[in-house]
């Protein structure tokens, strides 16, 4: 399968000052080295605790924020490498649905201004053609032409993803990275939220990079899950096999936090110890260790890499 | 201005009770010379029985030291507290929001120079600056006092500016449109401007009022507009020798100053609560 997105040693830190006065310069390891290809038409999920990096790498995929290392390839073309011109054609290709309905729209704009926007940056359609256009988007996503001249604060929640999710098919575009799109909502609205992305994929070809920090919801929706930790993927594999077999004890404890739906079935929930290590003064050896229940020797002083232990199947531990 | 004043709740006790005073000086000042009871630079032949009169009949807010009617004055004196006030702020808030938004948007070396301007500007003392400005200038006037305020008031528009803008660069709805592939022009000017007015709009109507209280500080000080205009700053001047003497002197200009700022803050409050648009229902 020919990648449509190809991210290589992805690396994001952001500078702090350490101390009060005279601080020495530190970085915040967002992203350490990130690398993994999506499939035309395939859906990724990538999951991690809040603060693991998943939404930096998001950001610096749709070149939001400038890596500090590393490659993106859309299609053929370096994303980083891309020139003003190619970059414009590019936004195009990508597009983004965010966490937050209430700051992901602009609270002065109407709706058909909003799903619009797009439609005007790249001179695709104006006047009464932009109006179809857009009301042809709102019905795509289950809104109609009526709600056009409203504006964000009179929708609910998951009204308002719909409506971010038409602003970004707007633009025709090929990705769209959706980075926790239904953490807000609730879990009534989610479950439709979810069915929408799979129909728009169905009817569109639509490849996914499906952030969340909701195993079950990336379950359902992806073909194959990466898990994230402080900054890098520790474990990667297709969907089915990564949740029949989890083999990094991190996410083994992922998902066994996971709830069940049968009060009858009994489970071994891992409770992992401690807050994860601050992305400043990240752990020498594997990232893990410091709360890994199956520590042993190797694991505080040498970082382990990410091997292919069985076909798909990649994970970055000692124990394989 | 789109979607600015949709919505319901348009008005609100505070603009229509900020509306109302502000309309009440407002029209005193534009038919000040209809409503004056006197020329209010008249000096009678004899001042004798005229001079420093208390508030009566004829003369309601009483008369100065040279016989001259104080209502008249006070009326006069609105015209040019009022000019100053709103001519100062409209030239200082284009200036404020250009800075602002630039310092904001761009960030790095061009927020730092910006920031560090405002933050000189802002630590050094009004006043001197402003009496500093006067001597520079020589003639003080009415001119010299647009000039001098202008100096002074851009910065707190910038500083409130450049904060919305900084807050505005995280939120996720600039985010979508730059990843939508909108060009700086159309961020500046059609996403951060336009969710920066309603503050703006607000902090304009604070800022008439302290604009209308610094003119009198320098009319006060004699640094302001000269004779024979008047302004109220002028006024209180004049009266506050006989303060403790002839107090109206000095009460009528400063309730006028008192309760047209007060306008000005009421208006701004009820501005603030309707153009939040999460307020909106």
């Amino acid at each position: 399968m020919e990648p449509l997105l190809v991210v290589k040693d992805l690396k994001k830190y952001f500078p702090v000052k350490k101390g009060l006065w005279f601080g020495e310069r530190a970085d915040v390891r967002a992203v350490d080295g990130v690398s993994f290809a999506i499939g035309r038409g395939e859906t990724l999920g990538l999951v991690g605790e809040s603060g693991c990096g998943k939404s930096t790498t998001a950001r610096l995929v749709l070149r939001l924020l400038e890596p500090t290392a590393g490659e993106v390839h859309f299609g053929k073309t370096p994303v980083f490498k891309a020139n003003r011109k190619e970059m414009h054609q590019l936004r195009r290709k990508m597009q983004i649905v965010f966490q937050d309905p209430y700051s992901s729209l602009d609270p002065r704009m109407s709706v058909k201004e909003i799903v619009g926007e797009g439609l005007v940056i790249h001179r695709l359609a104006r006047g009464k053609e932009k109006t179809d256009r857009v009301a042809e988007l709102l019905e795509m996503v289950g809104l109609g032409r009526e709600h056009m001249g409203r504006y964000p604060h009179e929708f609910s929640g998951g009204q308002r993803q719909r409506i971010g999710i038409a602003r970004a098919l707007a633009v025709g575009p090929e990705l769209l990275i959706a980075d926790e799109p239904v953490s807000a909502l609730d879990v009534s609205i989610q479950a439709q939220v979810i069915n929408l992305f799979e129909d728009l994929q169905r009817q569109l070809g639509l490849t996914y990079l499906f952030i969340a920090h909701d195993l079950r919801v990336v379950k359902h929706i992806s073909d194959r899950v990466a898990v994230m930790y402080l900054g890098q993927i520790v474990e990667l594999a297709e969907s089915d096999e990564l949740y029949r077999n989890p083999l990094h004890p991190y996410t083994q404890a992922l998902l066994s936090a996971i709830p069940v739906t049968d009060p009858k079935t009994k489970r071994q929930r891992i409770i992992l110890e401690g807050d994860p290590p601050s992305p400043i003064q990240v752990p020498a050896g594997c990232r893990f260790h410091p709360r890994c229940p199956k520590r042993f020797d190797p694991c505080d002083t040498e970082a382990p890499v990410l091997r292919e232990v069985s076909p798909g199947h990649w994970v970055s531990c000692h124990l394989y | 201005m789109r979607g600015l004043f949709s919505g319901q709740g348009r008005w609100s006790p505070g603009i229509v009770l900020g509306s109302a005073i502000l309309l009440f000086f407002g029209l005193m000042a534009l038919l000040s010379t209809l409503l004056a009871p006197y020329d209010p630079t008249r000096i009678p032949e004899r001042l004798q029985g005229f001079s420093l009169l208390p508030p009566r009949g004829d003369h309601w807010f009483g008369t100065d030291l040279l016989g001259r009617d104080l209502l008249s004055r006070v009326l006069y004196g609105a015209r040019i507290s009022l000019l100053v006030g709103i001519v100062v702020e409209l030239v200082v808030t284009p200036i404020g929001v250009t800075i602002g938004l630039f310092a904001g948007y761009f960030g790095g070396s061009m927020d730092g120079v910006l920031m560090r301007t405002t933050d000189a500007v802002m630590a050094f003392p009004g006043l001197v600056l402003a009496i500093a400005l006067t001597a520079v200038l020589e003639q003080p006037g009415l001119l010299s006092v647009i000039i001098v305020l202008t100096a002074v008031r851009w910065t707190s528009v910038a500083r409130l500016v450049r904060g919305q803008v900084l807050s505005l660069r995280e939120a996720e709805h600039i985010a979508a449109i730059v990843a939508l592939g909108a060009g700086k022009g159309r961020i500046i000017f059609r996403h951060l401007l336009p969710n920066c007015l309603a503050p703006i709009l607000v902090a304009m109507t604070f800022g008439v009022a302290s604009n209308i209280l610094a003119e009198a500080g320098l009319g006060f000080l004699g640094l302001g507009i000269q004779p024979p205009m008047v302004s109220w700053g002028s006024l209180l001047a004049e009266g506050v020798v006989y303060l403790t003497a002839k107090p109206w002197l000095c009460v009528f200009p400063g309730l006028a100053i008192t309760c047209t700022v007060l306008g000005f803050h009421v208006l701004g409050d009820g501005l603030r609560d309707v153009l939040d648009p999460r307020l909106r229902s």
